[in-house]
């Protein structure tokens, strides 16, 4: 296989031209591309052939064609009479809403499961141990079968629904959330929001500035804390409640009003979060665990007490340890959305490369849109964090 | 530099740190055996002794990243106990130069030094540098001050360390075998800048191989095997004319 | 107490035993129980937690389960505890799926071989173990594929991939899937590292792609489009195809797990060997590839781990995996009941767990042998 690792080094004495490795790996190179090549032409021709044969249609007029099918979860306005296209729309914007709702639980969990890791306590390490170990050496695919099958499946029927308070409702049509319902003092409450937002941050500044300036330090986190809790709830005292709440109402058979979250989506999200928190858990125990007990000791011997010492010595290197990795998980995340199609959840892959490519029968076309789409999000996710480690990497070598 | 005994009792005012009776398990491992050695102000101090012998333990203990569970151990008028306060009041004056030089990655030179001194001294940020350029101006790499540890060599790394630690204006100062890691070329210069630390004054109590430093600057040596001190000396005699038996093996073993 | 400048120590300290509450069961529990006022709250809280909710599910498992019944009328009766009859019942549908009764010593025969073949494999300080390397990975695919489908000339009759399911057709996947994944992804690696631009673009272009879409769509790609790129006549068989997608999918990551022990190696190794005047084959055969793949050992494992457990998805493309096969028993109407998913569900997860975290424990194992060994 020709230079290897030391390209242009010449050889002894044997000058013929087939033993000099730059024409070696020219050769060699000529030969795989006429290799890949001739199976991608012999490959493409077939498959030219064969699709004439079975009437499969090429090219991307299907787009444009009614879809004929109902979905049951549309972000955007849908019927049996939409288009192709627009039922692959439809399974985007699922899959993005799955992924924008799991990620960000699936960190919070994961985080307190990692620290309950680290905890000194003894119980709470095992138990934190029992779950990782537990929910990432079992199939996600068996996970999610529990909980739609095992759990939301076997739920009571609508008429013995169990609720938390008579407002929210748990039964097998799905999890039956109240809606909110702005009312007029509704811009008030979230004008003290906006505010509370802006004046925790203009705070730290001033705080940030003050200690710079005199030494002194103020308590940045209760300040901003009771801010985005007190404006608001001034807010509600002053104006009146911003959101009346309707939850749903028993009618006929069913549930009527309400939020309602099938349980096909449920049941996807329940185990999404639950099995990648087990994952983010260990990346931020590695993490932690990774920065040298000596960086501990140093701040302590410095009279920096265990708060102080964690927020500005651990947790900055701990982070650069665990971004890495968590992206990686969230990229995981979105791509193991995709199961969504054994359990019927009306993503990208089940609309799209499911229910579309069986009709249509254009299996090449939805299968390069499909993978293009995830392509493109993995790419965009994995640059993001190349800019990320270019940025935050420590400097120079690693320190002895 | 020898200095006559004191008259005074040496438990209050002139002691920087004392041991009284002190033990310490690692489990069932009895690591510190009935440790008595009273450090005065000012005076300087060098443990030696072989591997495993409990030195750097012994003083880990002084600045508690080590437990004691018997005895007790006084510094600068405080008693170490588990109470949080205590423990916050010594570290604050006392200092600590690692063998692995701790310093903190992520934070430049300068940063290291004034981390402490901003958030535990509650120091205004400019002053707190002020002051952090004139240590790394005495311990001699002021122009290091916006460089990260990762690209400063180790002796060059240790220094800042000295200078990170003094920065809190330690009454005592404390060093665990700082240049063992060191390439053999920058262990003078770390030992010079100790040997000047020690001209100024400051209370030191150093874990070192180098015997030559001791020679030059302790005013005392301890010699400790299996947990307990074995002899102490100045140091003249200490080299010249050891008494016990293990001293004179483990000096022998040292020096050839 | 008064000390002299001077020092000399009479009699030694006599070794004394720690005082009570500083080593034992008390002292650990003082430090890792209640060592604050938190730490005891929590302790408690558990503590709570697991007596609640330990014994009914210890209960569930063993003495509220029904372990043997004819079929499900006995489990609706007691629906406090697991069904394990219908476990035992479905015991040889889990492991053959349809395979004919009279040809299921041809599945033992494979597993068992190849059972014996990877415990030859992985355990350290066996002898010969290229040998069964070499074995695994040529000879025993070639004999397994002409047991399990059969082959008219060697008078065993051929039993139609559609019958194969459960327990066989998870192990045949996870095989195929070793078998190809290792030299596969050891190419993808040495040519994503090649000076060649042509080789290189290639290999990274392969394994990025495969890395960055989900199996499920590998899997629909190989069962949707295989057949329109081969010629007509060569009706790839059903099985084949998700076999193909398994195969390509395991090769990308292994070739990431690889290109990562190739350059934990260091310089020196590939230097010592070209002084040496070993050409390139001989150079990676005989030096770096022993050293760099015995040190990603963990990760490799890992991979497989993960490959495992990614052949419950070849359901999706009717494969009838040992998960599929679970799902299909249960629709058997005689054993329908409230406790017979739970049952299987609760079986499958302990399946999978025993053979992952055992396969994890392992990698750990092999990673503390190899870390004593590196420590000069």
């Amino acid at each position: 296989m020709g230079p290897g690792l030391m390209s242009g080094t010449e050889g002894p004495v044997n000058r013929a031209r087939y033993n000099d490795p730059r024409v070696r790996g020219v050769i060699y190179q000529a030969l795989l591309i006429a290799v890949i090549g001739a199976l991608i032409g012999r490959g493409g021709y077939n498959a030219y052939v064969n699709m004439q044969a079975r009437g499969i249609p090429m090219g991307f007029g299907f787009w444009n064609q009614i879809a004929g099918f109902e979905i049951n979860l549309h972000l955007i306005p849908y019927s049996g009479v939409s288009t192709y296209g627009r039922a692959f729309w439809v399974g985007l914007l699922n899959t993005l809403l799955i992924a924008a709702i799991c990620i960000p639980l699936a960190t919070l969990l994961g985080f307190a499961v990692g620290v309950a890791r680290l905890s000194p306590n003894w119980l709470s390490s095992r138990c934190a141990l029992i779950y990782t170990n537990a929910l990432r050496n079992t199939p996600l695919l068996l996970q999610l079968l529990f909980w739609y099958n095992a759990v939301l499946k076997s739920l009571p029927g609508p008429r013995q629904s169990l609720s938390l308070g008579d407002v929210v409702f748990l039964n097998n049509r799905g999890l039956f959330l109240p809606a909110a319902i702005p009312r007029p003092a509704a811009t008030a409450f979230l004008a003290a929001v906006a505010l509370a937002c802006a004046a925790a941050v203009a705070f730290r500044v001033w705080a940030r500035r003050r200690q710079n300036r005199t030494g002194a330090q103020a308590p940045v986190a209760l300040v901003s804390a009771a801010l985005l809790v007190g404006l608001p709830a001034l807010a509600t005292v002053a104006a009146g409640a911003p959101f009346s709440f309707e939850s749903a109402k028993l009618s006929g058979f069913n549930l009527k009003g309400g939020v309602q979250v099938i349980p096909e989506m449920a049941a996807l999200a329940f185990g999404l979060v639950t099995f990648t928190a087990a994952f983010i858990a260990e990346i931020v125990r590695a993490g932690v665990q990774a920065v040298p007990h000596g960086q501990v000791e140093a701040a302590a011997a410095l009279g920096l007490h265990r708060g102080l010492a964690t927020k500005l010595v651990i947790v900055p290197q701990a982070m650069r340890l665990i971004v890495p990795p968590l992206t990686s998980q969230y990229l995981n995340l979105i791509k193991n959305s995709s199961l969504a199609v054994f359990i019927g959840y009306p993503d990208l892959v089940q609309i799209f490369a499911g229910t579309v490519l069986n009709q249509t029968q254009a299996a090449v076309q939805v299968m390069a849109i499909t993978m293009a789409v995830y392509l493109a999000i993995s790419l965009g996710v994995a640059g993001a964090l190349n800019t990320y480690n270019a940025r935050h990497a420590l400097k120079g070598a690693a320190n002895v | 530099m020898t200095r006559p005994k004191e008259a005074a009792d040496e438990t209050r005012g002139d002691a920087a740190i004392a041991f009284a009776a002190l033990h310490k398990w690692y489990g069932d491992f009895h690591a510190l055996r009935n440790i008595n050695l009273t450090v005065r102000r000012g005076e300087r101090i060098v443990i030696c002794g072989p591997s495993g012998s409990g030195k750097s333990t012994l003083i880990r203990c002084v600045n508690r990243l080590e437990e004691h569970q018997r005895g007790s151990i006084v510094v600068d008028g405080v008693e170490l106990t588990n109470d949080v306060k205590r423990i916050d009041m010594v570290r604050r004056e006392v200092g600590m130069v690692f063998q692995s030089f701790n310093l903190f990655p992520h934070l430049t030179i300068l940063e290291n030094c004034t981390l402490a001194p901003i958030w535990v001294r509650k120091m205004p940020k400019r002053d707190a540098e002020d002051l952090a350029m004139t240590l790394l101006t005495r311990v001699k790499i002021p122009e290091q001050a916006s460089k990260f540890p990762g690209q400063l060599s180790g002796g060059q790394q240790q220094r800042v360390a000295i200078a990170r630690a003094l920065c809190m204006n330690p009454k005592i100062m404390l060093f665990d075998e700082p240049t063992s890691a060191l390439d053999p070329e920058m262990v003078k210069e770390v030992l010079d800048t100790m040997t000047s630390l020690a001209r100024d004054g400051m209370t030191m109590i150093v874990v070192t191989h180098e015997m030559g430093f001791a020679r030059q600057v302790a005013d005392r040596v301890v010699f400790m095997d299996n947990g307990e001190i074995v002899e102490i000396n100045a140091p003249g005699p200490f080299f010249d004319n050891p008494q016990h038996e293990r001293t004179k093996l483990f000096l022998s073993q040292i020096l050839h | 107490m008064s000390e002299a400048l001077a020092f000399v120590r009479e009699a030694s300290e006599p070794e004394e035993p720690p005082p009570t509450f500083s080593s034992g069961a008390a002292a650990w529990a003082k430090a890792n129980l209640f060592s604050s006022v938190g730490s005891s709250l929590t302790t408690l809280a558990f503590v709570g937690l697991v007596l609640s909710a330990l014994p009914p599910m210890i209960a569930w498992a063993t003495t509220n389960a029904v372990w043997s019944a004819p079929d499900g009328a006995l489990c609706r009766q007691h629906q406090d505890g697991a069904c394990w009859a219908f476990i035992f019942a479905k015991l040889d549908y889990l492991r053959f799926g349809s395979y004919p009764i009279s040809e299921r010593w041809r599945v033992n025969t494979v597993e068992a071989i190849g059972g014996c073949l990877i415990v030859w494999l992985l355990s350290p300080g066996a002898p010969r173990r290229d040998w069964a390397a070499l074995m695994f990975f040529s000879a025993y695919p070639i004999m397994a594929f002409v047991l399990l489908h059969g082959s008219a000339a060697l008078g065993l009759p051929i039993v139609d991939t559609l019958l194969w399911g459960g327990i066989l057709v998870s192990f045949v996947t996870a095989v195929v899937g070793i078998v190809f994944s290792l030299p596969l992804g050891v190419l993808l690696a040495l040519g994503r590292r090649s000076k060649m631009p042509v080789v290189r673009l290639a290999s990274v272009m392969f394994i990025e792609f495969v890395r960055g879409v989900p199996f499920i769509t590998i899997l629909f790609m190989a069962n949707t489009m295989l057949p329109l790129f081969v010629p007509e006549s060569w009706t790839p068989d059903r099985l084949l195809r998700p076999l193909v997608g398994i195969a390509l999918f395991s090769a990308a990551y292994m070739a990431e797990e690889v290109r990562g022990g190739l350059q934990l190696l260091g310089r020196g190794q590939y230097e010592g060997a070209m002084a040496l005047g070993l050409n390139y084959p001989l150079m990676m055969g005989l030096v770096v590839l022993p050293q760099a793949l015995t040190m990603v050992i963990p990760g490799i494992v890992n991979n497989f781990v993960g490959l495992f457990m990614d052949t419950t998805l070849v359901s999706i493309v009717g494969a009838t995996d040992f998960l599929e096969a679970m799902n299909n028993a249960f629709k058997d109407p005689a054993w329908s009941g409230p406790t017979i998913m739970a049952t299987g569900y609760v079986f499958a997860g302990m399946f999978y767990f025993v053979v992952d975290y055992g396969m994890t424990r392992y990698s750990a194992f092999v990673e503390r042998k190899l870390a004593k060994g590196r420590r000069r």
